[in-house]
């Protein structure tokens, strides 16, 4: 009997014309791919077309193509599904895979068009004029007092209104990946990004490590289930703290950091031994209600000495009042995350069924807040699949404060998508933990490049608010009337309260 | 002189301060119906002028007492009864409390030692790392969920009475041991689900269970004289702190409930 039905996805063909026989795919390859005996000899079944062989082969042999072997066509089952099939019937096991979710769901932010000033109101050009960015995360007062500045006018009184925010310098943070997940070097990478941009990046559930200190105020410290790594210094080091509920690539479910992913370093960090699984319960088990979030929020605030608490949820059904909830439970900001949010490692049936768009969270969220009144008591990060400045701006009128940033920030780093974080063979040196693969990563190099990203997005978005004819993201923020929908339906519309183009 | 703003009083407690009163390097506090911010704001403050011991008297209900305090020589006595997440994110101070404990006593607690002399809600010791937590009581559901080990952290929890359901579910290591000794429950020494998804530490019961109790991932030992030997010390000590007979809680014999792999869900999936 064949030990296996499952054919090579990816065909890799190397033009042995143009080889150098200098055997560098055989060591760039962290799937093993390779054998070198005279010229390299790829065995197909193990590739991930993750092009790391490709991008750094001298002669530029190497061709990656997808294995295509005629299956008979069949829209309904498709190729994915069939192989699927083939695997769970080998091993029984789980069907586990990485990053988000990859079915060909509706793409609400393809189909919403930002608006532009035309003759009846001037636009605005941010090269030449000053265009503001700036974001405050965290509580807002519910009214403010100014007092006279002596020249006429009134500025804010001191210690009014925003004392306990963060302040960004763009609407853009980094989104929690844990260090386990990805190498250290990932982290330095963001946390050093962080702190050049003014913006944050987040720990994820896996502790903070030591040489991340120096950057601790632009670092937001996670407290998920597992409680990996938190500790009182942990908590004051932080510039804020996230309570995990949810994940939006698996809302629902703990996560298993394998036993082979936890070296030493990644033990002392998270304060457990080496080589056993970290095990996040599904639920945080002291919180089973609304009461219980709100205890552990201020529980969190006691032994930090009250530093903003935000809390991330996966976005689901009701999603708009468990929101309000969570504001009312004290929460300085919510964390939504869409169900196209990335994760180190997933099972696929949850990434890819479980969950609602980012879109539609957003708008039912910010208008559940605003109907109730509540919505300056909390910020809104969003996030779960951000691909572009557009999507950031589209998010931002939809009514979120913040948006941040996973799978993007991973790209930047070199990540070529090919889902497979959970091998923990990442030939790019992201998601392992495995020396020789990690150091491929020099953290000023990807600081240079998640700095680059984050200013060109940033200078994207200053040129949408110009030609909206804004001086400051403030104005976008939560105006969907500077957004049209395009081949939406009525409904869905009138959910995230926009109009369709031609209104 | 600075002008007080006075507040209402919030969830049944009135916020103002709490009248302190220093003898020596002994605080008492008369925490009677003030919010816990403020008694709590009160505590830090004491032990930051160099007080080593705080007296919380007529205690009803306040929150985070103990909550993420540091220093190894500190003590707080509690006299009534605390609220919930008492000590948790705690790293060193003893706290002793004279009457009952709700939940979350030890939530995600790094060292120090906890004494109630009473019975203790649901939540205890979750996530605990280190440090001692000894209830002379009954506990409730949940108790010592995902206790883990680190280095030469080793967190111990040891219940004089009976426990509800769940008793080490996610245990990752440490000591969890419950005796049966005293107890206004009805029914057996524990609930179900007694260490589910454990992958480390030990969990060991003054008796017997029944298999049913147990997760699947637990291996049933009679614990052997050299492990009653080894327990004898900690067994001294607790019931030296709350009361009991140590001959008395040994003269049974124990149950060990040890994870069978470190990696439960080492073999769960499977990926293309």
């Amino acid at each position: 009997m064949p030990t296996s039905l499952l054919q090579p996805e990816f065909r890799v063909d190397i033009d042995y014309n143009k080889c150098h026989k200098c055997g560098r795919c055989v060591q760039q390859c962290g799937w093993g791919v390779y054998n070198f005996n005279e010229r390299p000899i790829p065995d197909d079944s193990k590739c991930r077309a993750c092009h790391r062989c490709v991008t750094y082969c001298p002669a530029h042999c190497i061709t990656i193509r997808k294995n295509d072997l005629a299956l008979r066509e069949n829209a309904n089952w498709t190729a994915g599904l069939r192989k699927a099939v083939w695997r769970q019937a080998e091993t029984g096991g789980v069907m586990l895979t990485g990053m988000g979710n990859d079915k060909p769901y509706l793409n609400i932010f393809d189909h919403l068009v930002l608006d532009a000033c035309q003759v009846t109101n001037p636009s605005i050009d941010p090269l030449r004029e000053p265009m503001e960015l700036r974001t405050y995360l965290g509580r807002k007062p519910d009214s403010v007092e100014v007092v006279p500045d002596g020249n006429g006018g009134v500025r804010l009184a001191e210690g009014a209104g925003i004392a306990n925010n963060i302040k960004l310098d763009t609407p853009l943070i980094f989104s929690p990946m844990s260090y386990g997940s990805v190498s250290l070097n990932v982290h330095k990478s963001l946390a050093m990004a962080a702190e050049r941009c003014g913006i944050l990046m987040n720990t994820g559930e896996g502790g903070l490590h030591a040489d991340l200190y120096p950057y601790q105020d632009h670092v937001i410290v996670q407290v998920a289930s597992g409680r990996f790594g938190v500790n009182p210094e942990y908590l004051q080091r932080g510039a804020a703290i996230e309570i995990k509920v949810g994940q939006g690539a698996k809302p629902g479910i703990g996560g298993h950091l394998p036993g082979e992913k936890i070296n030493k370093e990644v033990s002392t960090t998270r304060m457990i031994p080496q080589g056993s699984d970290a095990i996040s319960p599904a639920p945080h088990h002291d919180i089973y209600s609304i009461e219980d979030l709100r205890q552990l929020i201020y529980s969190l605030k006691e032994a930090s000495g009250y530093k903003p608490v935000g809390v991330k949820i996966a976005a689901v059904h009701n999603v708009a009042a468990i929101a309000s909830g969570i504001v009312r439970a004290g929460a300085d900001y919510v964390y939504l995350d869409g169900f196209k949010g990335g994760t180190g490692a997933a099972p696929q049936v949850i990434r890819d069924h479980i969950g609602i768009p980012i879109e539609i969270a957003i708008a039912v969220v910010d208008q559940r807040l605003r109907d109730e009144g509540i919505r300056n008591q909390a910020s809104i990060v969003a996030a779960g699949s951000i691909r572009s400045s557009a999507d950031m701006a589209k998010a931002l009128a939809l009514g979120a404060d913040v948006v941040a940033i996973g799978s993007a920030a991973l790209m930047a780093l070199g990540c070529h998508m090919c889902q497979g974080c959970h091998t923990g063979c990442c030939s790019w040196g992201l998601t392992t933990q495995k020396p020789e693969l990690t150091r491929r990563v020099d953290p000023e190099w990807g600081a240079e490049r998640l700095t680059n990203l984050v200013h060109a997005w940033s200078h994207e978005l200053q040129e949408i608010l110009g030609a909206l004819g804004v001086n400051a993201v403030e104005s976008l923020r939560g105006s969907r009337e500077r957004l049209r929908a395009i081949g939406l339906d009525a409904q869905t519309c009138e959910i995230i309260g926009v109009k369709p183009a031609g209104m | 002189m600075t002008t007080m703003t006075i507040k209402g009083p919030i969830e049944g407690y009135l916020q103002m301060e709490p009248s302190v009163s220093v003898e020596g390097d002994v605080a008492t506090i008369d925490c009677q119906s003030i919010y816990y911010k403020y008694v709590n704001e009160a505590v830090r403050r004491c032990f930051a002028d160099g007080v080593k011991t705080v007296k919380l008297i007529n205690v009803n209900g306040q929150r985070y007492i103990g909550t993420g305090i540091k220093g190894k020589d500190l003590r707080i006595e509690v006299h009534g009864t605390p609220g919930q997440d008492m000590a948790m994110l705690m790293d060193g101070p003893t706290v002793e409390v004279y009457g009952n404990a709700q939940d979350g006593v030890g939530n995600t607690m790094n060292a120090g030692t906890v004494i109630v002399h009473g019975s203790a809600g649901d939540v205890l010791g979750y996530g605990m790392r280190g440090g001692r937590v000894f209830i002379k009581g009954d506990v409730g559901y949940r108790v010592g969920i995902h206790m883990k080990a680190y280095e030469d952290l080793r967190p111990i929890m040891v219940c004089g009475g009976k426990a509800r359901d769940f008793f080490g579910e996610y245990m990752a290591g440490g000591l969890l041991v419950l005796l049966g000794m005293e107890s206004r429950l009805e029914g057996p020494l524990v609930g179900g689900y007694v260490g589910t998804g454990m992958h480390g530490g030990e969990i060991v019961l003054r008796g017997e269970v029944e298999p049913w109790q147990v997760g699947k991932e637990c291996g049933i030992f009679t614990a052997t004289e050299e492990e009653m030997a080894a327990l004898r010390p900690l067994l001294d000590e607790y019931c030296s702190a709350v009361g009991f007979d140590v001959d008395e809680v040994m003269s049974v014999p124990f149950t060990r409930l040890v994870p069978i792999s470190h990696r439960p869900y080492g073999k769960l999936y499977t990926y293309l």
